[in-house]
């Protein structure tokens, strides 16, 4: 592997807190929830009514006629894509169209717009299945958007790791841009599940909290990571966006940089299709495994953006990942799940994460976790609950992505 | 029995609908690909909702015939009548 350096020169999101990166950034320290009621008229018939819409709907910001090619997820992609491709001040900078690269994740694919032609289908016969079906539902059809917009012609990847997706895309832009195989890549995920037969599955498999969905009941609270009485996490959506980078190409365009992105690591469980293995053994390897790409001193290490979903066994398992990397330094490093506020975006969630641990270092304020009023006596670790400052000189930061079928990414970035 | 221009108003709103086109451009003498710019996939997507609003049957066959607004209403008024 080279010694290429990336740095983060980009960033977009729209978020079940925010339409973009400054009023999400800003919910986030301020421990604003966007987990609501949902009022889908289908909502009615499942055992969980909550969930994490995205605060401004895609319809308001893209083109009809375009949006309406395109499956949720992939709208979300678009909008993210958009205003980090804005904020990275790449327009007109005569970037070769073969030296852009895409990856951007979901963890599901189009799942709306398969049941959706699938009803269709069924109510109406095959004649009334969309031609752009295929298109639009393919999981990597938020990346061929992305790379369509931006006339991106390297490689354009959709690396599919469930919840670690999004991660797992930033970790695949970095190797894209080491290799020489691109000197920028939009990286990022996005996720659109928020659908009776997804939603069903979920709380089937225990997994999605059935807690708050009652009338009368608060949906803010019940996303509560490390809390005692966390019992479940809550379906959020929407997208995320990053602009990662060469330094030197960065340098020679004079762009403003967020962060150096150090260090990438991924591995597998191979324990359990759904559950994390006990002891967090392959999250412990992945977390390492970027320390060391990065050549990283886990001293330096300060902030940690948890994968904590708010479920009883994948919060402590995380625990024990960093205190098995970090050992004493554990002490030092300020830890949060600002999935606390936006719910878990699945495939969306390890770039939303990313777009907030690089805020963190960029602002030098952790975001504060939520509800968590009675934190759980087997996690020993530092979660503020209001939102901290991180030290100054020399800091990294970690976000951690889990996923179904075993998966564990950890990127690490520094500041700048 | 719907008048030729009451099946061009509503094919307007469907070629609106799918490709974003003003309906007000949407005239007999128009060729969907040529002038207004609807490609192969959307021209399925109005065909099948034409299909659907006017409650008749236009086979693939038949699609690449109508090159203008004005084929496919004269088609409509044919399966019609």
């Amino acid at each position: 592997m080279s010694s290429t350096r990336v740095v983060v020169t980009g960033l977009g999101t729209t978020s079940p807190v925010g339409g973009d990166v400054p009023t999400t950034w800003q919910a986030m320290l301020a421990g604003t929830s966007g987990v609501r009621h949902l009022d889908d008229d289908w909502v009615d018939s499942l055992p969980v009514r909550i969930g994490g819409r995205v605060a401004v709907e895609p319809s308001e910001v893209l083109d009809r006629v375009k949006a309406r090619r395109l499956d949720r997820s992939s709208q979300f992609a678009m909008v993210a894509a958009e205003q980090a491709w804005a904020d990275a001040g790449l327009e007109g900078s005569g970037l070769e169209p073969e030296r852009l690269g895409v990856a951007v994740a979901s963890g599901i694919g189009g799942v709306t717009t398969l049941l959706a032609n699938y009803d269709a289908l069924l109510e109406k016969g095959a004649r009334r299945v969309s031609p752009l079906a295929v298109p639009m539902l393919m999981p990597n059809a938020p990346a061929a958007n992305v790379s369509l917009k931006y006339g991106a012609r390297a490689a354009v990847h959709a690396p599919t790791s469930a919840c670690a997706s999004g991660n797992e895309a930033i970790a695949m832009a970095i190797d894209l841009i080491r290799l020489g195989r691109a000197d920028v890549v939009i990286a990022g995920g996005c996720e659109a599940a928020i659908h009776p037969l997804p939603m069903a599955a979920f709380a089937n498999m225990m997994a999605l909290s059935k807690t708050g969905s009652e009338e009368g009941g608060d949906p803010t609270t019940v996303s509560r990571p490390w809390d005692t009485g966390r019992d479940g996490f809550v379906l959020g959506e929407g997208g995320a966006v990053l602009i990662l980078e060469s330094e030197e190409h960065a340098r020679a365009r004079g762009a403003k940089v967020y962060a150096e992105v150090r260090g990438a690591g991924i591995s597998n469980d191979a324990h359990d299709i759904a559950q994390p293995d006990p002891e967090g053994r392959g999250g412990t390897r992945a977390i390492k495994m970027a320390l060391r790409e990065g050549d990283v001193d886990p001293a330096t290490v300060v902030h940690v953006n948890a994968h904590a979903t708010s479920t009883p066994k994948g919060d402590i398992a995380e625990g024990l990942m960093l205190h098995a990397v970090l050992g004493e330094h554990v002490d030092r490093c300020v830890v949060t799940s600002t999935k606390s506020m936006t719910g878990h975006l699945l495939g969306g969630a390890g770039a939303l994460e990313a777009v907030a641990t690089v805020m963190a270092l960029h602002d030098r304020l952790s975001p504060p976790t939520i509800n968590l009023d009675d934190k759980d006596p087997e996690v020993d670790l530092d979660i503020p609950t209001s939102k901290r400052e991180l030290p100054q000189g020399d800091i990294v930061a970690l976000n951690n992505s889990f996923g179904f079928g075993g998966a564990n990414v950890a990127v690490a970035f520094g500041s700048v | 029995m719907a008048t030729t221009e009451e099946i061009r108003a509503d094919l307007a709103d469907i070629v609106n609908e799918v490709a974003g086109v003003d309906a007000d451009d949407v005239q007999l003498d128009k060729s969907f690909v040529d002038d207004l710019d609807v490609d192969s996939l959307s021209m399925v997507e109005v065909v099948v909702a034409a299909e659907e609003k006017f409650g008749v049957t236009i086979p693939d066959d038949e699609v690449k015939n109508l090159k203008t607004v004005g084929d496919a209403v004269a088609f409509i008024e044919r399966s019609q009548g």
